[in-house]
């Protein structure tokens, strides 16, 4: 029960920093947007794309891979922010797995208000229909949670070795691929309006992922942190 | 540690590749529709990713072991595991390819079994990599200890349980069945087992030649 606890005063501090700052969260917006929005240009340089049969798959596809870029900028800081000293103060008050608990719930909530933002912002600059919004809503908040959990230990690990964005890109994509192969296929469903419960096989396995790298990172972080 | 100084299971892993080479390419195998006599890659091809696993779950052992000790040995013999799986790791793709030109065509083709293969030797890569990224001896052991038991559990994924759920064509996946179920003639059984053991302690010989050349090294370069 003490961990329970820990983590949630953990995860308030870390909402009470970001509230008063919003760096990260404005700074990620406005990546996101601006990213979007530079596709858009691109895009429309080929008048008539929207009308292709291929529009519907680049659609779904890029969607996911701003998702992704998004997501190991926001997450590469989780542990870069915090300066040596006051990681060492957190140590010392707190159990290391309510740290990484907390970081890991905080950058899934993070994650899940952005992408919606993302997918909103998306779909006013590329209009396509989507047969089951519902469900590709619930896959784009899973596929945050993924992003989040995989990112959050990985960033943990680079920030040991040196803090380069070369070995967070190196050390997660290997590990993040199965995850937006799966993301891809699920949400391509959703578009399609095929039956839901042909790809609960999938949510299924993406959920699996998702234990295990939680699983691991709990038993794993306590060695990490120290130096 | 006194295991890997013997003489008898290296004996025998000469002694059971080399007679699969015999068993292998002389028995009678069932003659199936597509896969004729490339079934023989089955002895040759499903050992290397069992050499492989041996000598990954070895590193992995170490790795947790190095976690709790700290004593750079176990440091030395997950690496040089992970180094020797990776050797066998690529003779694993490569004769898949091979069986793969003859049943499917082409050299690679694609196939989902195929390209979570290529992604989790990017796994092992990375874990290389991220190695040779930090200089000090006992950080870089404990942190790249802390990947190879995430990298584990992702790798099984992977190349074990991924395939299985998608439309590949490698028998095993995708609803294909396994060679087990029809190669239960005890023929094949006969070659099969065999290789299986026999590259699996060939690989673990790779390894702790590694590791033992490993420690010469070390002891030569140590400050006394």
């Amino acid at each position: 029960m003490k961990l329970a606890g820990q983590t949630i005063e953990l995860l308030k501090k870390e909402i009470i920093l970001e509230w008063r700052s919003k760096y990260a969260f404005n700074g990620l917006l406005l990546y996101i947007v601006s990213t979007v929005f530079v596709c858009y240009i691109s895009f429309n340089l080929n008048p008539g794309f929207k009308q292709t049969p291929g529009y519907p798959i680049v659609w779904n596809i890029l969607f996911w891979i701003i998702m992704l870029f998004a997501s190991v900028n926001a997450i590469a800081k989780s542990f870069l922010q915090e300066s040596k000293a006051r990681l060492l103060y957190y140590y010392t008050i707190a159990h290391p797995q309510a740290i990484i608990l907390s970081k890991t719930i905080y950058n899934t909530l993070l994650m899940s208000l952005l992408s919606v933002l993302a997918l909103v912002v998306y779909r006013l600059f590329f209009p396509n229909k989507v047969d089951d919004m519902l469900y590709y809503f619930i896959t784009v908040l899973l596929g945050s949670m993924s992003f989040s959990t995989v990112f959050t230990m990985i960033s943990a690990i680079a920030s040991k070795a040196g803090n380069n964005g070369t070995l967070m890109a190196i050390l997660s994509f290997p590990v993040v691929i199965p995850v937006i192969l799966l993301l891809v296929k699920v949400s391509k469903a959703a578009m399609d309006g095929i039956d839901r419960s042909l790809s609960l096989n999938n949510i299924g396995v993406l959920l699996a992922i998702n234990v295990i790298v939680i699983a691991s990172s709990l038993i794993l972080f306590p060695f990490l942190w120290r130096d | 540690m006194k295991f890997i100084y013997q003489m008898w299971w290296k004996v025998l892993a000469v002694a059971l590749v080399l007679s699969t080479f015999i068993t292998g390419l002389l028995l009678r195998v069932p003659r199936l529709p597509i896969i004729h006599e490339t079934i023989r890659n089955l002895y040759f091809h499903v050992p290397m990713w069992m050499g492989m696993l041996t000598v990954f779950v070895v590193s992995v052992y170490y790795s947790v072991r190095y976690l709790n000790t700290g004593k750079e040995e176990h440091d030395l013999a997950a690496v040089e595991c992970v180094n020797t799986g990776l050797i066998f790791y690529s003779l694993g793709l490569l004769t898949g390819m091979l069986w793969a030109k003859y049943a499917w065509g082409e050299y690679w083709s694609g196939d989902p079994k195929q390209n979570s293969a290529a992604i989790a030797f990017l796994l092992y890569c990375a874990y290389l990599v991220l190695r040779n990224s930090i200089d000090e001896e006992q950080k870089r052991a404990k942190i790249s200890a802390i990947y190879n038991i995430f990298a584990f559990p992702i790798m099984v994924v992977l190349i074990f349980v991924l395939p299985r759920l998608t439309d590949s064509l490698h028998p095993g996946s995708g609803g294909n069945p396994a060679f087990g179920r029809y190669d239960l003639d005890n023929g094949m059984k006969l070659s099969f087992y065999p290789a299986m053991l026999g590259w699996s302690f060939i690989a673990l010989w790779i390894a702790t030649v590694r590791y033992r050349i490993r420690l010469i090294e070390n002891k030569k370069n140590a400050i006394n």
